[in-house]
């Protein structure tokens, strides 16, 4: 074959065939696209927001709301503004998530073990657990919880009595409330000194050990310094609160803290739902971990418990805590189904009754969308940086 | 060589037949002992796990089948089993004389000794009785009262049935969504079967041709099928219908936005980023109050498209993003190689991924487009709170209808029961199809 002398001359091609001229020229389209894209949704919007003689902006929210809410963490009357109503009902969706990951992760890992025990019987039950409540829509187990169990509870005066002032009817749980006296504050601040102070035993334990080998019982001690401390103090203190008791007058109870039956309907169904897929997590992650582990650990002569902390779950948890945190992020999403039962929560609150009573549609669904985005962002953040914190270092 | 000789018949070494294993390692036995006693915690835990299975089984079975109305027409054939149970009871009490006298009383009749005349207060469905004269008590008699047994009253169920599945369709063209599903199912499994010819053609006819023609099998007012608004859809088939659709139209958006994401160029990466991201990270809900109260907003004056629709293109653009990273998870299994090799055969951009990486990576991500859509179809409830008839919707309507109040259990049980064998069985098929595909290992 023939090749010219002094290697071929690329031939001018036209500038369309050049990789990146095409890249550019790609992108300014697309961008154009999208900025004509979002100019039509605005000149379209703020159209139509004259037509109604709507007044966007961000004013109504200091605006009094005028509704009642069931459930509050914070002091809240009627006559609070609108923006009041949106702290509390995100504190709302944080407080649900919240006790709904603790409660979820703890039955969770308990059917993932369970899955694998070698006990035919506990094995199989915890699978049919599995199965079933992941393969039933949350709401439906909501609406089941709420409606099916909850609301058939007895009427206030026949209440369910546990331990005389522990109440169960359909408008909830009444219990015994604690209130502070002075002198109360002791036993919080011994609590966060007893934390402070487990922290710091385990890193001398921790330094100790990689000096000497030898052990402590840190968790026996922490839990000690973390619980020991407050009862201390309030045993120091005399026991600085009194009990409110809940009794019932006339029509309601007085008196003492009521669990409201729309927050636990959502918490049992979040608990329950998320704890299934908890539960093959973890069952998926203490199975990839190889069996030669743990017949080394064994042939070192370590005992099965310690080879189970020491050897398996800290691998096990590489594989299990990225889908153990896109399902708490799951978790605090599906809370946003509480609209069904009426929980005041972020979406029943804001993109239900103040959307409806404001009419102001945009500022509340960006309100409320710019702040789930904001959550997830932020556990995905804590799941990025535990990932390369425990990622295998190649050597 | 040399050969001893010991005197003695040469030693033949014959091996005796193994003895069987220990009897309490086999059969019945062993397999009790391995895998319920192996020791004592285990054994302490098969022991509650029986007790929690006794305790939770007999009920769930007696309020399921065996107290449960099959047959009826009407509430009334659901009326609850009462059983009244006449023990007899006899107790004892002092009079004011410090004698004894017994009382003996049955759930209708009471016996005192003679000679006493006590004014006795006594109904019948009462708990307690009290034997009393001259304002003293003398005698407590406790009878125990009805028990009523509750089953489960499935003529509710089978009376609304049709409604649960078909929504409000006309019934006599009911027969027009049956037809679609079926069809549309027959050819999912032909497209899914190993070793069945032209499966790729089935699977671009499900994805393109078919919907059309589904719409219009739905919608009508063609080739003389009567027009049937969406409204009146409902039921199960509405569940199906959204869930599909959704699913059919994420595919794509979700393959585009997947390889924008992968793409180069940084504006187009970008873009899908923010897409992607912002449709992961708020719950779906917000999505449909979007497409309901949002979406008019948006659009030019006057523009008014119906209800189903909008939250058809709320439900897709969600799914799609969830589709996206399914389908970057499926491009980032394929090894590098095969980028390379398409490359240097001289392929382009498109010619490679759609003869050579999409192929592949869409082979081995159908587990988790399985596992997406099972999690479509049990999110479809949501769209109960925007105001479409969906199966749950459906089984809230009814169990709120005056005729039928206070069966909501059944109504959940029912609805729980179609959701449970649809996604269990799906992802028993996802699972089926992991292990297929890991075989390579």
């Amino acid at each position: 074959m023939a090749v010219a002398e002094g290697g071929v001359k690329p031939g001018k091609a036209s500038l369309l065939y050049d990789a990146r001229v095409r890249a550019i020229i790609y992108q300014v389209v697309m961008a154009g696209a999208v900025v004509f894209f979002f100019a039509w949704l605005t000149v379209n919007t703020i159209d139509n927001l004259e037509k109604r003689g709507i007044a966007s902006g961000f004013e109504f929210l200091n605006h009094p709301a005028g509704f009642g809410v069931p459930f509050s963490l914070i002091e809240y009357t009627e006559a609070s503004p609108y923006r009041t109503v949106f702290i509390l009902g995100v504190l709302n969706t944080l407080f649900v998530s919240a006790v709904g990951i603790v409660l979820a992760t703890l039955l969770g890992f308990t059917l993932g073990v369970m899955r694998l025990s070698k006990n035919f019987l506990i094995s199989r039950i915890a699978a049919v657990y599995l199965e079933t409540f992941r393969n039933i829509p949350l709401l439906l187990q909501i609406l089941f919880w709420y409606i099916g169990v909850l609301q058939l509870m007895p009427q206030q005066r026949s209440s369910i009595i546990f331990f005389e002032n522990v109440f169960i009817n359909n408008r909830g749980i009444f219990y015994p409330a604690m209130q502070a006296e002075s002198g109360f504050m002791a036993v919080p601040i011994a609590f966060v000194i007893g934390i402070l102070a487990t922290i710091v035993l385990a890193k001398w334990v921790k330094r100790r050990r990689e000096k000497t080998g030898q052990g402590f019982p840190t968790i026996w001690a922490g839990l000690g310094l973390i619980f020991g401390l407050p009862i201390l103090a309030a045993l120091v203190t005399g026991l600085p609160w009194t009990w409110s008791l809940p009794r019932l007058q006339g029509f309601g109870f007085k008196g003492g803290s009521v669990i409201i039956p729309e927050f636990l309907a959502l918490l049992l169904a979040l608990t329950i739902y998320t704890a299934a897929f908890i539960g093959e997590i973890v069952r998926a992650g203490i199975q990839a971990v190889s069996h030669g582990q743990t017949e080394a650990a064994h042939a070192l002569g370590i005992k099965p418990s310690t080879t189970l902390r020491l050897v398996i779950i800290p691998q096990a948890m590489r594989i299990i805590i990225p889908p153990l945190i896109s399902q708490y992020l799951n978790l605090v999403k599906n809370s946003s189904l509480a609209p069904a039962i009426g929980y005041p929560e972020m979406t029943q609150v804001w993109a239900g009754t103040v959307l409806n009573q404001s009419g102001q549609a945009l500022e509340c669904m960006a309100m409320v969308m710019g702040t789930y985005c904001l959550i997830s962002l932020s556990i995905s953040g804590v799941m990025n940086w535990y990932n390369s914190r425990v990622a295998l270092v190649g050597r | 060589m040399s050969h001893t000789d010991y005197g003695e018949t040469e030693a033949v070494f014959t091996p005796r037949p193994d003895l069987p294993p220990p009897a309490s390692t086999v059969g019945l036995v062993g397999w009790v002992r391995s895998n319920l006693v192996p020791d004592w915690f285990n054994g302490a835990m098969t022991v509650l796990a029986i007790i929690a299975l006794f305790m939770v089984i007999p009920p769930i079975i007696n309020w399921t089948l065996l107290d449960a109305h099959f047959v009826g027409d009407s509430r009334k054939a659901c009326k609850p089993n009462v059983q009244i149970i006449r023990d007899k009871v006899t107790t004892q009490g002092t009079m004011p004389d410090g004698s004894t006298i017994e009382v003996q009383a049955t759930a209708d009749r009471i016996v005192i000794p003679e000679g006493v005349t006590p004014n006795v207060r006594w109904e019948r469905k009462m708990v307690e009785g009290v034997v009393r004269a001259k304002g003293r008590e003398y005698a407590k008699v406790v009878v125990e009262k009805d028990v009523v047994i509750e089953g489960a009253c499935w003529v509710f169920v089978g009376i609304r049935f049709d409604q649960f599945i078909y929504g409000f369709y006309p019934r006599e063209e009911r027969w027009r969504p049956t037809a679609v599903i079926g069809i549309g199912l027959l050819m999912i499994i032909y497209a899914l079967t190993d070793g069945l010819p032209h499966r790729g053609r089935v699977a671009m006819f499900l994805l393109i041709p078919f919907p059309v023609i589904a719409f219009f099998m739905f919608s009508g007012g063609v080739f003389g099928m009567p027009h049937v608004d969406n409204a009146k859809w409902g039921g199960l088939v509405l569940t199906i219908i959204i869930s599909s659709v959704a699913i059919t139209g994420a595919l794509p958006i979700g393959i585009s936005l997947a390889l924008g994401r992968r793409s180069q160029m940084p504006i187009i990466r970008w873009f899908c980023v923010l897409v992607i991201e912002f449709f992961r990270s708020v719950p779906m809900i917000t999505i449909l109050f979007m497409a309901l109260v949002v979406l008019p907003l948006f659009l030019p004056a006057g523009t008014s498209f119906d209800q189903l629709l909008r939250v058809l293109i709320g439900v897709t653009l969600f799914v799609a993003a969830y589709t996206a990273e399914v389908v970057r998870g499926g491009l980032q299994a394929l090894p590098k190689g095969q980028y390379e090799a398409a490359n240097a055969l001289g392929l382009g951009y498109w010619k490679m991924m759609r003869l050579i990486i999409l192929p592949q990576a869409l082979r081995i991500m159908i587990p988790a487009i399985v596992s997406l859509f099972i999690g479509i179809f049990k999110d479809t409830t949501l769209v109960q709170i925007v105001g479409l008839n969906d199966l749950l919707t459906m089984v809230q309507l009814a169990v709120t209808d005056a005729q039928w109040i206070g069966l909501s259990k059944e109504g959940y049980f029912f609805c729980g029961f179609v959701f449970f064998i649809f996604c269990f069985s799906m992802s028993r098929y996802s699972m089926y199809l992991e292990r297929k595909l890991h075989t390579g290992h």
